[in-house]
């Protein structure tokens, strides 16, 4: 092989004076990093992704995992990395496939945005004695209100149309069966039905045990319509109609083969070992008509008693095609950023294709103000959200309730290690090798999500109450309570926020 | 801080401004001197049928041309004037306060319900977002706001308050602690029949002006209590709810209370809530606000501000001090705090 191999990125140790030959991290690693021979444990640290299973079932905290510090010539423009994909491509001719969120070092917008709080004048409000509400309602909401007077009494005319309750804004995004593993998939239903919010079931269809928690989920079609009949359109609380995501905007799914197990193939109704493909295009929508045809035809497909979703990936014009999907009978559009997660998907998709959520969500929510028609859909913003602060941040650029995705699986167990796209997910998330899955007790994942959860939530009341906010609606679209920090004028303009001392 | 002070009587006997104005200085620790203001209804008898135009001209040539300008192309001026002012020692004429009596041309609004106001609605966002120099601070019929930086006895005295007469009068004395004291941001606000005046700060400002602005209304005058104005005009007016339902959607019940109302109760509380999200208005807040037959008041939802009802006859005064309302009423019989939200309405009986 002339190339040679690249460096290894990670070099494991074990510290054999603690160790306790125990063999916990032989049986933990499902990349094989560890193997025994002659009663001693063998270390293959080319194969370590960083995962950290290993680490965190060590009883005796004797392994040491260090990023290998490059060895190349150093290079300001031929990164390491930029080298590596070179000889990797070189070798195999292939797009580079990647798992989790964009992995660039891009500025994190979120991070130059900082909130407001109350001095002198404006007393906060303390959550613990005063109510705090977060509730959300998430679906189309009428311009105005109708009604008849009757000698004094006012009649409502105004019927609503259906819409989510969410007992706080944050939702799980969709993830599908087949992507993360049934016992993954279970614990999130689980800790939705407790907190009182809902979760995606993404394109995968729903598997029979998530059925239980069915009125808190929103049922995801994406252009392959795995899964889909009638029953899982009735199944589901809402509807959501998957254009595309914000890791690769432009691009479909691709669930290999080697993931579609009988489970997976029975619930997404595709034949066994079959890879599950859904292209980028969906072949009945080439155009903003047929996309509201697609709205109205799944509507009355479910009596027009669910709300309908469309998922977007944050693009340069995502406001002009958020205004166009608002006027199409969807209740809300969901933008996705580019720092969202994904299972798989070609390195150079996730890490240089679309826009981050924080501008796409600010230049959708003011563009659908402009025109006079915010309040036909719901917001939710998705894609990069890790922590109660940047939820805070996003509501009030204009967002009603946003989609979690990785945080979720972090809740789980995930290190972020990037390599979900294997299926060999070491803590029985993405992965559907059964003693890998089983890893996860449904019971115990779900209590740490919902704990996730409901941290945040107090989390966004105490913001909300050092703000001087009781109720989420005076947060949503609350510039005024945000300023830029370092940020220029330009994106400041985007986002329609002053400059921090203003 | 700040103080506010309204009354109403309710058969539309009118009452001179000497006595608001006692009630008002009774309050000048809930001020700094740095602006205060009154708003009178009923006052114009002679052009009961007109729009009072009130201007803040920085001088009267460019400002002016362009004002009577747009004016003339809108509608018929009836008459114009200076308003009368009178110097005061503790008063900075900073603007001169000029008054047009003025008649929309209906047939320009076409596809409105109410074409003169929606036409001097326009008229008023347009002089006030597009003329230098010139800011229109009072476009009611038969209604006038006086207002400068100033104690409110020196601003009583410039405008000489006690010369007018009307069956409803607000008042404020302000404290500014967001924006500075210039006469523009001194309350009453006003837009058309609406009249605010508001004690505290509004932490949902930005939410409330974005959803003003996507209506049709630009927020010019750098100050929280002018989206009050103007959701007011948009809820009350254009979607013509009646008053305590506009109260109820900017200061709605919790969550908690709605759920356990009455079926009926409940899905409406939750439509208007959902309708009216954006216009929920947080944060500290005592306000009254006045329209052509009626005053009503009302606090935040957790009532961080005091406020006041008082009532005697045919006569109710809503204040933030007891003290406020005695001293305009000496007579006053019932005196009661309202609970948090609840508006208190005091409506003309014709
Ligand atoms: S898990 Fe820790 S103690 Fe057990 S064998 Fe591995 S390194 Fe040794
Ligand atoms: S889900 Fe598993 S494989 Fe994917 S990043 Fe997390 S730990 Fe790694």
């Amino acid at each position: 092989m002339s190339l040679g191999s690249v460096p290894l990125k990670y070099k494991i140790s074990i510290d054999r004076d603690q160790c306790m030959k125990c063999m916990r991290c032989v049986d933990n690693c499902s990349y094989g990093v560890y193997r025994i021979e002659d009663d001693k444990i063998l270390i293959d640290s080319r194969k370590c992704t960083a995962c950290h299973r290993c680490i965190s079932m060590c009883p005796r905290d004797a392994i040491n995992l260090q990023e290998k510090p490059v060895d190349y010539r150093s290079h300001p423009l031929w990164t390491a990395e930029a080298r590596e994909d070179v000889i990797n491509q070189a070798r195999t001719g292939k797009i580079i496939l990647a798992g989790m969120g964009n992995a660039r070092d891009y500025p994190i917008i979120f991070d130059r945005l900082v909130l407001d709080a109350c001095q002198v004048t404006n007393p906060s409000i303390d959550p613990l004695r005063e109510p705090m509400e977060l509730r959300t309602y998430i679906g189309k909401k009428p311009a105005k209100l109708e009604f008849t007077k009757n000698n004094g009494d006012v009649e409502l005319k105004t019927k609503l149309a259906p819409n989510l309750k969410l007992d706080t804004p944050i939702m799980i995004g969709h993830m599908s069966y087949g992507a993360i593993s049934l016992n993954a998939q279970l614990s999130l239903a689980k800790a939705v039905a407790k907190t009182g919010t809902f979760m995606g079931t993404g394109e995968g269809g729903m598997h029979e045990s998530i059925y239980p928690y069915q009125n808190h989920t929103i049922v995801q079609i994406a252009s392959g319509r795995f899964g889909v009949d009638i029953n899982y359109l009735e199944r589901g609380a809402a509807i959501e109609i998957k254009v595309g995501q914000g890791a690769k905007p432009g691009i479909g799914g691709h669930l290999p083969g080697e993931k579609v197990c009988s489970d997976v193939s029975c619930t997404r109704m595709i034949p066994l070992g079959s890879d599950a493909i859904s292209p980028a295009p969906h072949h009945d929508i080439y155009s903003i008509e047929d996309l509201a045809q697609l709205v109205r035809s799944l509507k009355e497909a479910t009596n027009w008693e669910k709300p309908v979703f469309v998922k977007i990936a944050a693009v340069h014009n995502v406001a002009a095609i958020a205004a166009g999907i608002a006027r199409s009978d969807a209740d809300a559009v969901v933008v996705d950023g580019f720092k969202g997660g994904t299972g798989a998907a070609p390195k150079v998709f996730r890490d240089n294709v679309g826009i981050p959520i924080e501008a796409a969500i600010a230049a959708v929510d003011e563009k659908l103000n402009e025109q006079g028609i915010r309040n036909k859909v719901s917001l939710i913003a998705s894609g990069g959200i890790r922590n109660s602060a940047d939820i805070t941040k996003s509501i009030a650029l204009g967002a009603d309730a946003v989609y979690i995705g990785t945080a979720s699986l972090i809740a789980l167990g995930c290190r972020v290690c990037g390599n979900c796209y294997r299926g060999l997910c070491p803590w029985g998330i993405a992965t559907q090798k059964q003693e890998l899955v089983d890893r996860i007790d449904p019971e115990i994942g779900s209590e740490n999500v919902a704990n996730l959860i409901n941290a945040w939530t107090l989390e966004i009341s105490e913001l909300m109450g050092a703000a001087g906010l009781n109720s989420i609606e005076s947060l949503r679209g609350n510039r005024e309570r945000l300023r830029g920090y370092m940020l220029d004028q330009g994106l400041l303009d985007v986002l329609k926020i002053e400059s921090v001392g203003a | 801080m700040c103080g506010i002070i309204g009354v109403i009587d309710r058969t539309m006997s009118r009452m001179d401004g000497s006595s608001i104005k006692e009630a008002l200085s009774l309050m000048d620790e809930r001020g700094s001197g740095e602006g205060a203001g009154y708003v009178a209804y009923g006052i114009y008898p002679d052009y009961a049928d007109c729009y009072a135009i009130h201007v803040f001209f920085d001088n009267l040539l460019e400002p002016k041309t362009e004002v009577d300008c747009i004016l003339q192309k809108w509608g018929r001026i009836v008459h114009q004037e200076e308003i009368p002012t009178y110097e005061q020692p503790g008063l900075k004429k900073e603007h001169i306060p000029w008054r047009y009596f003025f008649k929309p041309y209906t047939d320009l609004m076409v596809g409105t319900t109410n074409p003169d106001d929606d036409n001097v609605k326009h008229l008023v966002m347009t002089v006030n977002s597009t003329v230098e120099g010139a800011l229109i601070f009072s476009s009611g019929i038969n209604l006038g706001v006086f207002k400068a930086s100033g104690w409110p006895e020196d601003v009583a005295n410039f405008y000489r308050i006690e010369d007018y007469k009307g069956y409803i009068w607000l008042a404020h004395n302000r404290y500014p602690t967001n924006t500075s004291g210039w006469w523009g941001g001194a309350h009453p606000f006003n837009l058309l029949d609406w009249s605010v005046v508001h004690n505290g700060e509004i932490t949902s400002y930005g939410t409330n002006r974005r959803y003003v602005e996507s209506n049709g209304y630009d927020c010019t005058m750098s100050t929280d209590t002018e989206v009050v104005a103007y959701l007011f005009d948009l809820l009350g007016r254009r979607h013509g709810l009646p008053s305590e339902t506009v109260v109820t959607a900017l200061a709605p019940p919790f969550w908690d209370v709605i759920d356990e109302m009455p079926e009926k109760k409940e899905e409406f509380l939750r439509t208007l809530r959902l309708t009216y999200g954006p216009a929920l208005m947080n944060g500290p807040f005592a306000i009254v606000v006045a329209t052509k037959d009626g005053i009503v008041g009302f606090t935040d939802r957790i009532k961080l501000r005091p406020l006041v009802v008082g009532e005697n006859g045919s006569r109710l005064y809503i204040s933030s001090e007891e003290a406020a309302i005695r001293t305009m009423d000496p007579e006053v019989e019932t005196i009661y705090m309202p609970r948090a939200g609840e508006p208190v309405i005091g409506r003309v009986t014709e």
